[in-house]
């Protein structure tokens, strides 16, 4: 849902990040306000992930130029456990497995850490409890999950859904999913689909990192941004996603060899 | 009885090793109890045997400072305060020299040994795991004044822990332990191990396992700064047997466990799952030693470590094969977690495979806390030390889950990690 006088929930600004000496996101400018949805397309190793990673945080990506706000404030400075209790979540194309701890406890010390930072007093194991049983049910999810190991074993699909319920728990203002719909079968993508919608509102965002249209048929994104080696080529509405269904990403090495080619743009 | 010159620690320290022994012998000698013969001569034995030294292969990286630091006589635990005893569990708390089944009504299937039996019977699993030599074997049997020695038959139900707590006192605490498993018997044993001061405890456990009988075997040994714990446990296996052994220690200046394994004609289980942590300038040591004297045993063993601060890690897993041992199905790992730069971890199998049919499968890793791990945390809003002590715990988990349910009440995870466990 766009609305022009929503407030501006994450402006980012010419962001450029590089991993080791390698430049990967070379000027990316995307500004999200509260209510809209924004889907993030674009080829394998064009920078998606790395996106997500620096706004989240990874220590592994150092940012090199360019700002990102969030909710008015400096969010490159804040220590990434601060960014995800001020509200900001990112949903792990590849979520990590983590022997030995339980996915219940992990998911109760989150939640309390996301409340703490929303002012809200923590909950205790019998409260915690209830909560979860009820948000299960967003992502249907046999409780049987709480009791393993966070992730250790899970199917793909297991892990995405696992993903999705800690979103349900944490309820961000700003949620960066990252291909969260990849390895679903059908019946889990309309669950996880589902999941999102019923979790998109007036007061938050979502970024939603996808490859397939089957995904924007479900949830539909209010901008379509098209990401090439580091930057962001194109925008446009839902349609975009459905031009690049039919034509491919052909068309990027012409429009990237034109930018290379201009002058003002180098550099 | 005690020499002035050694009854400070310091003076102890700084006395020649030969003379430490002296004093604890003079302090052990005598007596009229049913040990007395054996222990005369594990005296002799020990008056004679040098103490370990870092030039001795087994003691290449443990340092026996820490132990003769400490006051050579023998020490008298007061008794300590205990979580409550767990629904069908039955405690028995031993400190070296009261008989700890007086007053106590045995469940069905267990009954002690004693007499002539005893005589016949102690020492001989020693003996067939080849540790009778042991120097800690030997400063145990020349030490010990009680055993606690029980006959296994059929299923026994309850969880039998047996408890000991040095305390904060001075000197050795030494315990002598016997199981007898008849053909098809079933138990589970747990041995919780404390001490909160300057003080060994010494533990020999002997443990015999009849055609198809099954040990299920947990000793959780959270130790004190200045505390040294020296555990010996010998296992003999007949054909169809079971054994599972999980072990936890960690917090001893010194701690050093050698479970000690026989598959005396093969054809048996044998598993060993082990954690020992060392934080501060604390060693830890795990010598096992697994001896397939017959085909189609087989062996699971994984041996955790974390070393922290200064704190020293050691694990030498032993595993022999002989021409004999023919499809015997082995497998060892060890995993470590090195939390800081200035602890160390020592890690190596000891592989001597001599039958050509067999599977053996060793592995050893040696990782810090992983940086993915930590952000996928961080990432939901745990702070940076909270994750790492998650990590940590879900580290230790694994092994500590594996011991029996009774030793929830001894809050192992605290007890070990102390507040990182919590
Ligand atoms: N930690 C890293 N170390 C080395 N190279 C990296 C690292 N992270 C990303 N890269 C490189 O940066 C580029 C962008 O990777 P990124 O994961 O952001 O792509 P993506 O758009 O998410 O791709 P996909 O659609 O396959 O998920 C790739 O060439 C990748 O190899
Ligand atoms: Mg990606």
């Amino acid at each position: 849902m766009i609305r022009p006088d929503a407030p501006v929930l994450l402006e980012i600004r010419d962001l450029t990040a590089r991993v080791e000496d390698q430049p990967i996101l070379k000027g990316v400018s995307l500004t999200i306000r509260a209510g809209e949805i924004h889907a993030v397309m674009g080829r394998n190793g064009s920078g998606k992930s790395t996106l997500s990673k620096v706004l989240a945080g990874h220590p592994a990506y150092t940012v090199t130029g360019g700002s990102v706000h969030y909710r008015g404030e400096d969010l490159l400075g804040l220590e990434p456990e601060l960014r995800a209790r001020a509200g900001l979540f990112l949903g792990f194309q590849y979520p990590v497995e983590i022997p030995g701890v339980s996915n219940l406890e992990f998911l109760r010390v989150a939640t309390n850490a996301r409340r703490a930072g929303k002012g809200e007093e923590e909950l205790d194991t019998f409260a915690f409890e209830d909560l979860v049983r009820e948000r299960l049910l967003v992502v249907q999810m046999d409780p049987a999950f709480l009791e393993r190991s966070v992730n250790e074993g899970f199917s793909g699909g297991e892990k995405k859904r696992n993903e999705i319920l800690q979103m349900a728990l944490l309820e961000p203002l700003v949620a960066v999913l990252d291909e969260t719909d990849s390895g679903l079968d059908i019946d889990a993508l309309r669950i996880v689909a589902g999941g999102v919608n019923h979790l998109a509102g007036p007061d938050n965002a979502t970024l939603l990192i996808t490859h397939y249209q089957r995904l924007l048929d479900v949830i539909t994104p209010d901008y379509v941004h098209v990401m090439a080696a580091g930057r962001i080529l194109r925008t446009g509405g839902k349609e975009l996603a459905l031009e690049l269904e039919e034509r491919g990403y052909d068309w990027v090495d012409a429009e990237l060899a034109a930018l290379e080619r201009t002058p003002a743009e180098v550099g | 009885m005690v020499a002035a010159s050694l009854s400070t620690p310091t003076a102890a320290a700084g006395a020649a090793p030969g003379g430490w022994i002296a004093a604890l012998l003079a302090e052990a000698s005598g007596g009229a109890d049913a040990l007395a013969a054996s222990r005369e001569r594990a005296a002799q034995a020990l008056a004679q045997t040098p103490l370990p030294s870092r030039r001795d292969e087994a003691w290449r990286f443990t340092d026996l400072a820490p132990l003769t630091a400490l006051t050579p006589t023998l020490l008298s635990p007061a008794a300590a305060a205990q979580p409550p005893v767990a629904d069908g569990s039955l405690r028995l708390v031993l400190d070296g020299q009261s008989d700890p089944l007086a007053g106590i009504t045995l469940p069905a299937g267990l009954e002690p040994i004693s007499g002539d039996e005893l005589d016949a019977t102690l020492g001989q699993v020693l003996a067939a795991t080849g540790s009778a030599a042991l120097w800690p074997v030997l400063l145990n049997g020349a030490t010990a004044r009680a055993v606690l020695a029980l006959r296994v038959r059929g299923t026994v139900a309850t969880t039998l822990e047996l408890v000991s707590d040095a305390g904060d006192g001075e000197g050795i605490l030494p315990l002598r332990l016997l199981l007898v498993l008849e053909p098809g018997a079933s138990v589970e044993v747990l041995q919780v191990h404390r001490s909160s001061g300057a003080n060994l405890t010494s533990l020999v456990l002997e443990a015999r396992l009849g055609e198809g009988a099954e040990l299920r075997h947990g000793l959780l040994a959270p130790g004190a700064e200045t505390g040294c714990l020296l555990a010996t446990v010998a296992v003999e296996q007949a054909t169809g047997s079971r054994y599972s052994g999980v072990s936890a220690h960690g917090g001893w200046a010194l701690g050093r466990l050698e479970p000690r394994l026989v598959q005396r004609e093969g054809a048996a289980h044998s598993a060993l799952k082990a954690l020992q942590l060392a934080d501060g300038r604390q060693i830890s040591d795990t010598h096992s030693q697994m001896v397939f004297a017959g085909p189609d045993g087989r062996l699971e063993q994984l041996h955790k470590a974390v070393a922290d601060g200064q704190g020293r890690s050691v694990f030498n897993g032993a595993v022999q094969v002989p021409r004999l041992a023919q499809r015997t199905d082995a497998a060892q790992l060890s995993r470590n977690l090195l939390l800081s730069d200035r602890a160390r971890i020592d890690t190596k199998p000891e592989l001597e495979i001599v039958a050509d049919d067999v599977r053996c499968a060793h592995g050893a890793t040696v990782s810090r806390l992983q940086q993915d791990e930590l952000f996928y945390l961080q990432s939901r809003g745990i702070a940076a030390d909270q994750a790492a002590r998650l990590l940590l715990r879900g580290f230790c988990e694994e092994v500590l889950q594996a011991l029996p349910a009774a030793a929830v009440a001894w809050q192992p995870l605290v007890s070990l990690l102390g507040k990182e466990g919590r």
